[in-house]
């Protein structure tokens, strides 16, 4: 299936940049009219991806974070949240609910609110490469069927 | 944020969004009361928080860990429907009193 629309960000790995890339595809997003409640899981999990970006594929470094976000003809919506960060060694290990390679501060439980909030979760990553995170979701909206 | 103290209950009201990067002045301003105060009990009242994702959650492990250390207990109230789920998630009523806002 065809992208509908599409648009792609490009941000520094600073953490104030978390509230804009979250309110920036949750804007993008609107177009949909989702509701409120699928609206909070989009901003959420993006939310997530980019932190992960900023505090683990950075750490004390700063780079490029790429978003490109994707609304499709049956309403579902593709989020791609891409780092040039260390990369992931474990992946599904990484992925384990409480697991985190932080500690103190770090809940470990992003991946697992980006699995919950999401329709689909994809991580791909090469280490000393960087990390790529896709979200799927499909929204259904506040008004009827489309069709 | 307002932090009151009576009857060794410590309560910080948190405002607004918390991430990872609103986090950091959050915990500043709650660790450096609690040191202070030396509660029995830190309440923190979700009521007025508008975002969350898991650095709430953090948030909390982090008080959790640091009131222990004091002998402390925890009590996380009035979260916010839409942000329950997130709570829920991360099984965390395991450490002390969590309430959920009805809305
Ligand atoms: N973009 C990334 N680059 C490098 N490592 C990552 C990235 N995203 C996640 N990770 C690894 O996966 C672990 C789990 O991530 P997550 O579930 O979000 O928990 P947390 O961020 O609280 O550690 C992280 O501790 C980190 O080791
Ligand atoms: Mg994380």
């Amino acid at each position: 299936m065809n992208a509908i629309n599409t648009m792609k960000l490009e941000i520094e790995s600073r953490s104030v940049n978390e509230s804009f890339s979250r309110v920036a595809v949750a804007s993008f997003v609107s177009q949909l009219d989702p509701t409120i409640e699928e609206l909070g899981d989009i901003k959420t999990a993006v939310s997530e991806a980019v932190t992960n970006s900023i505090v683990h594929g950075y750490k004390e470094s700063k780079g490029k974070i790429y978003i490109t976000a994707s609304i499709f003809e049956d309403g579902k919506v593709q989020i791609k949240i891409r780092d040039k960060g260390c990369g992931i060694e474990n992946i599904t290990q990484a992925m384990e609910p409480l697991f985190t390679t932080s500690g103190g501060e770090r809940a470990g439980l992003g991946f697992a609110v980006m699995e919950s909030f999401m329709d689909k979760v994809k991580v791909s990553s090469k280490v000393g490469k960087g990390t790529t995170v896709v979200l799927e979701k499909k929204i259904n909206g506040r008004f009827a069927k489309r069709w | 944020m307002k932090i009151t103290f009576s009857d060794g209950i410590l309560t910080a009201f948190v405002q607004g969004e918390i991430d990872h990067h609103s986090a950091v002045g959050i915990r500043t301003e709650i660790d450096r009361r609690i040191q202070k105060d030396k509660p029995d009990i830190l309440r923190l009242d979700y009521s007025n928080v508008t975002f969350m994702d898991s650095s709430g959650i953090g948030l909390i492990m982090g008080r959790y860990k640091l009131m222990s250390a004091y002998s402390g207990q925890i009590e996380v109230v009035n979260v916010p429907l839409n942000m329950a789920r997130v709570v829920r998630l991360s099984g965390i009523e395991k450490l002390g009193k969590i309430t959920v806002k009805e809305s």
